[in-house]
């Protein structure tokens, strides 16, 4: 059982002083348990002897004073703890956003990337409650049970050794924890992730249920899950619980042994009254750290959980440093693959299988071919998004892995298949072709991307805000925003990635026309589905399954 | 909030057997723990007077008794109380199930993006911390305080003032601190959490062109400064955070002196026994374990209101299409199925999706609809349905308005096949089985023949019974569109509404599978809505809809 991710050990400085700040207010608390039990135990003690109120005032103060320091320990965990999940996720953060943008500009579909935004920030709750909680617990669960043991010891060593006792009961727990916490307890989540994964199939298919009157009878199924469950979760907390009763039995078979013997003791003069009642007030602490952790154990695996999941992301191979050579421009020179081989790190089979393609400056050329071919990864290599296993990308006599990244993408305009919409106004979304850009230029590039009809009938026409939370625009506005960013880009490459897919008639007419007028004068890769948008081109080629196929190409082509 | 909560609980419907059956267990548990320390500590001092040995008897088996009974208990407690805690999960899916399935989907339009659903079922699980968390320390630690303080009262009634004071403050102030400190950090840190998540969601969807547009350091660069606004919050908050748990110590400490100040006192007077001295010092000091777990219940509640407020608000809604008082009896087959100058919107703030559309379904015929997207043709499909009614015009079945039939009886008449068709994440089997519960194997088989997935099915291991994955993820895009059909087909509703079944196939894929549905439904009226071309060609007749009109006029093609 692993106390903390070393990767999470390794890069985060807070952890380290956390852990430190934890072991000194670890020790404090201790001894401060310690305090408040001899302290007890003198005020009742001098009672007891007769001894009137002013003659205990000291220790009773002190006794306050302890538990003001207990207080403090506590509050010390708090917010050491906080302050070090804060500052360990914010620099997950920066490292994930820096990874993902400088490293590995991978996109994540929706889902994952609402998934990963939410884990790098409400992730903060969960990972507080690991560092806040279930961290300082370990330390008291390895600090005060010795502390008390030698104390015990030292004022009498029988009652530590009827303590003691009860040792052997530990490892048992240990084994139940082992055994049945751990892994009966994933069995748990996975039957509580799987009941949740029906419950949600079942909200998001209502429609479908209702359109076959069977919206009221899964009522009762969902009923029927959740009783399923809830009986095997309890067959597995039958057992899961034992390992608590076990501690518990523990803790109060310690409290009864040493309180019946120490009474014996006493009535028969074997140990003074003050060391009796000390040893009594100390026999519960010594399991109630280990009690504590016990109760917060799922606080480790919540907390880590989310810290694993960004670092998991993070964790990829470093890229190498950026080349810094100046790429020629590919409005001058051919752009070629050669023998380029692709295939993803984590997945069998290869993407792209010795390509050689030329793209010759102001030739438009159609790749086609079914989905899956390969098709975006040729964009992706273009745009050095991704590099070749095999084989190289040259520009000119260039290699362009020994260009400047960011000089040679600056000479890229890209409409990838889905783009996306940036929160902000459409002019914008528009600029991310050309910061610097005017009015007057933006508005022209969106004529030519023929996006200026539509955005004119919005509410505020080129001001209206967009992206998540904006106003929603369909896929066809969508695309002709991204055309509109390529056309002001003023590239000499121009990769457009399936500008007409998931359009209707109409609208592919209008954008194809752009494409036409956005093609002259330009090297233009055009990714296309359609045969009407391979019409376009100056040349076809073909790809499938990783190579390019000769087929007999269109006439018109 | 309160009302919230009493809300909630009224949706949770537990029995009040089982509550007070768990709320004892979990009393005694706390309570069998204070007695433990308390004879234990009478059992010393009494031993400390050199009494014979006989006398203490009674008092060592007590020690005995509560040492041994309190883990049993304990164990107990807690299988009672989770138990109770699934059975409540289990029935407030049920209920919620039940409140929105009449709502589905046309009045759950703003929850059609996966993420919000997800939240929406996330929401519902979490409302299983409401008993544990919620409801039963706060019950458990009032019978428990109420007797410590009564025990006391009846020896001391000075000490049990203390003890009472000290039992309030610890168990309604400091969880009361720690409600108001987690949700003052909350308040103060939600808007910078989402807008830290806004940027983090878009930022690893957009990478890719972020990059490809060189914008990655000017990225990385605003994101920090949201990052170093949210963290400096978090480490601010982390210190008011730990203010609860340090008071709920020092509360304790200074009871536990208060009271021994006061027996010390009494004693001297003469008014207490001195074997009670370091009894009552115990009980006090024990006692607290009941308020211990309140503020940490307290902020975990806190989050628990906050997702049931949002269950709430959805099950508050009411469906706004009811079946009529005295309905017809269901519509003859095969009928011609209108709609007549028919206006619809989604609320009354919205824009109309539809305005003063017609079209007519005369039995045999295939009608296509077309159309960008977004121009209202999925609400033509939730009007025949009757997920929504009309807020003008009217929809006809055989020239009865559909609001004059039972609900089940208009649905009856259709079937709905596409890409808005659901598939669960069962088995092909059961699948089908939505449309028709009782089908017979060969049924099922005849409706996949017809489907052409007869072949497929036969050559899969497990036949009928293999698993199709989460939405159908297992399938590809033609099978699962397939599958709809079969499951359409088997249904045998004379008119079958296909809706967008050919969305994200590519073009050869879509053809085949729009010859295949069309020749399986030969013998049906058959309504295709779609922005693609595939079986256009096939249609008698075509209605374009544009802004939620109809813009071309019917042509018969």
């Amino acid at each position: 059982m692993r106390l903390i991710d070393p990767r999470l050990l390794r890069r985060a400085r807070a952890v380290r002083v956390l852990l430190a700040a934890d072991v000194a207010l670890g020790v404090l608390a201790a001894l401060l348990v310690l305090a408040q039990a001899v302290l007890i135990a003198r005020v009742a003690a001098r009672a007891f002897g007769g001894a009137p109120l002013p003659e205990v005032t000291l220790p009773l103060v002190l006794l306050v004073a302890a538990a003001a320091g207990r207080g403090a320990a506590a509050w010390g965990f708090e917010a050491v703890g906080r302050r070090a999940a804060t500052s360990v996720l914010s620099g997950l953060r920066l490292e994930l956003v820096e990874r993902r943008l400088r490293d590995r500009p991978a996109a994540l579909d929706g889902a994952e990337s609402g998934e990963v935004a939410t884990a790098a920030v409400a992730g903060v709750d969960a990972l507080e409650t690991t560092f806040a909680r279930y961290l300082p617990q370990v330390v008291l669960a390895a600090v005060v049970p010795l502390a008390v043991i030698v104390l015990v010891a030292s004022i009498d060593l029988l009652s530590a050794g009827l303590m003691l006792l009860t040792l052997p009961l530990v490892p048992v727990f240990m084994w139940l924890v082992g055994r049945y916490t751990e892994g009966q307890t994933r069995k748990r989540w996975q039957a509580l992730s799987l009941l949740s994964t029906h419950f949600l199939d079942v909200v998001r298919g209502l429609p479908t249920l209702r359109a076959f009157n069977r919206g009221e009878a899964q009522a009762e199924r969902i009923a029927e899950v959740s009783d399923r469950y809830r009986r095997a979760t309890m067959g597995t907390l039958r057992v899961a619980f034992l390992s608590g009763a076990v501690l518990e039995l523990a803790a109060t078979l310690g409290i009864a042994l040493v309180a019946v013997t120490v009474g014996v003791r006493l009535v028969n003069g074997g140990i003074g009254f003050e060391a009796a009642l000390t040893v009594l007030v100390l026999a519960p602490e010594l399991y109630l750290p280990l009690r504590n952790l016990a109760a917060q154990f799922h606080a480790r695996a919540d907390g880590l959980a989310v810290a694993e999941r960004l670092l998991d992301l993070i964790d990829t191979e470093p890229g190498a440093a950026p080349a810094r050579g100046t790429p020629p421009s590919p409005g001058d020179v051919p752009v070629r693959l050669e023998g380029v081989s692709f295939a993803y790190p984590a997945r069998p089979g290869e993407v792209l299988d010795s390509v050689d393609l030329e793209l010759a400056p102001g030739e438009t050329v159609a790749l086609v071919g079914p989905s899956g071919g390969g098709k975006s990864t040729i964009a992706s290599l273009l745009l050095r998004l991704a590099e070749p296993t095999e084989g190289r990308v040259a520009v000119g006599n260039a290699d362009l892995a020994d260009c400047d990244p960011a000089a040679w993408r600056a000479q890229i305009a890209w409409v990838p298949q889905q783009p996306t919409l940036f929160r902000g106004t459409v002019a914008d979304n528009i600029r991310l072709g050309d910061a610097g850009a005017g009015d007057e230029r933006v508005r022209a590039a969106a004529e030519l991307a023929g996006a200026d009809a539509f955005v004119l009938e919005l509410p505020e026409a080129y001001e209206t805000v967009v992206g998540d939370g904006g106003r929603p625009l369909s896929s066809g506005e969508r695309r002709r925003i991204a055309l509109a960013r390529a056309f002001l880009r003023a590239a000499p490459l121009v990769i457009l990635d399936e500008p007409t897919a998931d359009l209707d008639a109409a609208s592919a007419e209008a954008v194809g026309e752009a494409v036409s007028r956005l093609g002259e004068g330009r090297t233009v890769l055009l990714i296309a589905h359609r045969p009407e948008l391979a019409l376009r081109a100056d040349r076809v080629v073909t790809l499938d399954g990783g190579r390019i196929v000769d087929l007999p190409t269109v006439e018109a082509a | 909030m309160t009302g919230t909560l009493r809300r909630l609980l009224a949706l949770a419907g537990m029995p009040a057997g089982r509550v007070a059956l768990s709320i004892l267990l979990g009393a005694l548990a706390v309570g069998f723990g204070v007695a433990l320390m308390t004879t234990a500590g009478y059992l010393i001092s009494r031993a400390a007077e050199h009494p014979p040995i006989l006398s203490l008897t009674v008092t060592i088996v007590a020690v005995r008794f509560f040492a041994l009974s309190r883990p049993i208990v304990r164990y107990l407690d807690r299988l009672v109380s989770h138990d109770l805690a699934l059975r409540a999960l289990g029935r407030i899916r049920a209920r919620f199930y039940e409140r929105i399935e009449p709502l589905a989907p046309a009045q759950l339009e703003g929850y059609r993006r996966g993420d919000l659903l997800t939240r929406m079922v996330g929401d519902v699980d979490a409302l299983q911390g409401l008993y544990l968390r919620g409801l039963a320390p706060p019950l458990v630690a009032l019978a428990v305080g109420s007797v410590c303080a009564g025990v006391m009262a009846a020896v001391l009634p000075a000490a049990a003032a203390i003890l009472a004071a000290g039992l309030v403050i610890g168990g309604f102030a400091v969880p009361a601190v720690a409600w108001a400190a987690a949700r003052a950090a909350g308040r103060r840190q939600a808007a910078v959490r989402g807008e830290l998540t806004a940027e983090l969601v878009e930022l690893l969807r957009g990478a890719p062109e972020l990059v490809a547009y060189g914008r990655e350091e000017e990225t990385i660069a605003r994101v920090r400064v949201v990052d170093a606004e949210l963290a400096r919050l978090g480490r601010r908050d982390a210190l008011v955070a730990g203010l609860a748990d340090a008071l709920s110590i020092l509360v304790a400490g200074l009871t536990a002196a208060g009271v021994l100040a006061v027996a010390v006192a009494s004693h001297d007077s003469g008014a207490l026994d001195r074997v009670l001295v370091a009894t009552l010092a115990l009980l006090a000091l024990s006692s607290f374990e009941g308020v211990a777990p309140l503020p940490a219940a307290a902020r975990e509640l806190g989050t628990t209101i906050a997702s049931g407020g949002r269950v709430l608000e959805l099950t508050d809604r009411v469906s706004a299409v009811r079946d009529p008082s005295d309905p017809l009896p269901a519509p003859p087959v095969p009928a011609t199925v209108t709609l007549e100058s028919v206006t619809a919107r989604y609320g009354p703030r919205e824009e109309p999706a539809l305005s003063r559309v017609d079209l007519r379904l005369d039995p045999g015929r295939r009608v296509g609809l077309v159309g960008p997207s977004g121009a209202g043709k999925t609400t033509v499909t939730s009007l025949l349905l009757r997920f929504l009614d009309p807020e003008e015009g009217r929809v006809t079945i055989g020239g009865r308005d559909v609001r004059d039939y039972r609900q089940e009886d208009v649905r009856r008449t259709f079937a709905l096949a596409g890409q808005e068709a659901h598939v669960f994440g069962s088995t092909i089997r059961e699948n089908l089985r939505l449309a028709r519960s009782a089908a017979s194997d060969a049924e099922l088989e005849a409706a996949l023949g017809r489907a052409r997935l007869g072949e497929w099915v036969a050559s899969l291991l497990d036949g009928l019974d293999t698993p199709v994955g989460e939405e159908g993820l297992e399938l590809s895009g033609g099978q699962r569109q397939r599958l709809v059909l079969a499951r359409a087909l088997l249904a045998d509703a004379p008119v079958l509404v296909l809706d967008e079944p050919t969305a994200h196939l590519d073009p050869p894929t879509a053809s085949r599978l729009m010859d295949d549905i069309l020749d399986a439904a030969a013998d049906k009226t058959v309504l295709l809505i779609t922005h693609r071309p595939e079986g256009l060609e096939r249609m008698d007749e075509i209605v374009t809809l544009d802004a939620g009109r109809v813009t071309a006029v019917p042509i018969a093609s």
